[in-house]
């Protein structure tokens, strides 16, 4: 059976879909990135579809359900390298894909996962400075 | 039966003289278009098609293969008639002549024999109306085609990317937005940010006359799927006007980045891109001599 390996990089998680994306392989993958991301504690996601040139209604919504399944882990979801033909196809099925973050290329995906986890990080650091500032 | 071919044989020089006199007959004949000589070579070569086909013995059926070389003939020189401006009733004329001059020489030939005559010109008639209906076909195709062609062109240079900035693109759209031309200006503007990697477009709709839900939803696709590409679209331009129709419409352009003029959303364009714009104090040299 075709799996999509699902490669850890630091806090993130990288997913580069190379083949077709059949419905049992969406729902695998989709699968085992949940698992993963609960396993490794991941900050982000960041999924790679700049291979893919076919899209249906069931692959965005699978997009889109690991998007909000991560966002309830707290990690983010950066989908990135979306071809035009795609977007457009994606568009006109009604799937505009709020709440999950796009990028151009993985560069800049990384950029925008760093950005991101950096500010709830930095935050949260702030947080905990606050009161140790307030002891001295 | 071969009454009408043994006459285009025989009396071709004739007709073809006839014919060649009604075309220049006619006042509406633009010889600025048409040399005479090119004018006679073309009627010389379609009536020797026209001799060459009759004599096969077939005079109803036009789709034949005999008839091939003929409407070979008239489809060239109307479509090639069409793109040189001639008007259809030069293009017309130009068969319907031939009738008349046929006609002509066959009454000389036959006065004495009224049946024969009216049987062979009604045959005649017959053709050349079809024949003609077949010029004035690949006529008007002619100039559907070089109206198609104008339409494509309009598409293609009315939906310029430009690329103002590094990493920042501009797309002006000129005239209505219709499904076809939104298609075309959504698959451009996509390449484009994918060739050169932006982050930022700006749609700047100054130059569209109007607004319903239509262009709106249109509009709206066009930022989401640049959203999915991972860049942001701001839509500036908008009038006074346009604003109103679409807050009447109800149409809910909220999550979408609005700007009424092209020069505050480059502004807006910098700022998400960290880049800024100062003016250049040059005041330096002169506050020394002074």
């Amino acid at each position: 059976m075709d799996r999509i390996p699902i490669l850890k990089m630091g806090p993130y998680l990288l997913v580069t879909i190379q083949i077709d994306l059949y419905d049992r392989v969406a729902l695998n993958l989709e699968n085992d990135l949940i698992t993963m991301v609960s396993k490794t504690e991941a900050k982000g996601v960041l999924i790679d579809i700049s291979a893919v040139s076919i899209v249906d209604s069931f692959m965005g919504r699978i997009l889109g359900n690991i998007a909000s399944m991560s966002r309830i882990m707290d990690a983010e979801t950066v989908v990135v390298g979306m071809q035009p033909a795609v977007a457009i196809t994606l568009v006109e099925l009604g799937l505009t894909l709020q709440g999950v973050h796009t990028a151009l290329n993985v560069e800049k995906g990384m950029e925008l996962l760093q950005d991101m986890i950096g500010l709830h990080s930095s935050s949260t650091e702030d947080d905990e400075e606050g009161p140790d500032d307030r002891n001295d | 039966m071969n009454i009408t071919s043994t006459i285009l044989q025989k009396q071709k020089k004739k007709i073809l003289e006839i014919w060649l006199q009604n075309q220049l007959a006619d006042n509406a004949l633009r010889d600025d278009l048409m040399t005479n000589d090119e004018l006679s070579k073309q009627s010389d070569e379609l009536l020797d098609a026209l001799a060459r086909a009759v004599k096969s013995g077939n005079v109803d059926n036009i789709y034949a293969a005999e008839f091939e070389q003929i409407t070979d003939i008239l489809s060239d020189v109307s479509i090639t008639r069409a793109r040189q401006g001639f008007s259809p009733r030069e293009t017309a004329t130009y068969v319907l002549s031939l009738k008349k001059a046929i006609c002509s020489v066959m009454e000389e030939e036959y006065q004495d024999r009224p049946e024969l005559l009216y049987k062979e010109i009604s045959v005649i008639n017959n053709l050349l109306d079809q024949l003609s209906i077949i010029t004035f076909e690949t006529f008007i195709k002619g100039r559907e085609e070089v109206i198609l062609r104008q339409t494509d062109e309009i598409n293609e240079i009315s939906t310029p990317v430009i690329r103002v900035w590094d990493g920042i693109l501009a797309l002006p759209i000129i005239g209505t937005l219709d499904s076809a031309r939104t298609q075309i200006v959504m698959e451009n503007l996509l390449q484009e940010i994918v060739n050169t990697g932006s982050n930022i477009a700006i749609l700047d709709i100054s130059g569209v006359p109007a607004v319903d839900s239509l262009v709106a939803q249109h509009l709206i696709k066009t930022v989401s799927a640049t959203r999915l590409m991972g860049a942001e679209c701001i839509i500036s331009g908008i009038r006074a006007e346009i604003a109103q129709t679409i807050v009447h419409l109800g149409i809910d352009l909220s999550n979408i980045k609005t700007k009424a003029s092209l020069a505050s959303a480059l502004q807006l364009a910098f700022s998400m891109s960290n880049v800024e714009v100062k003016k250049v104090q040059k005041n330096t040299g002169f506050g020394i001599t002074r």
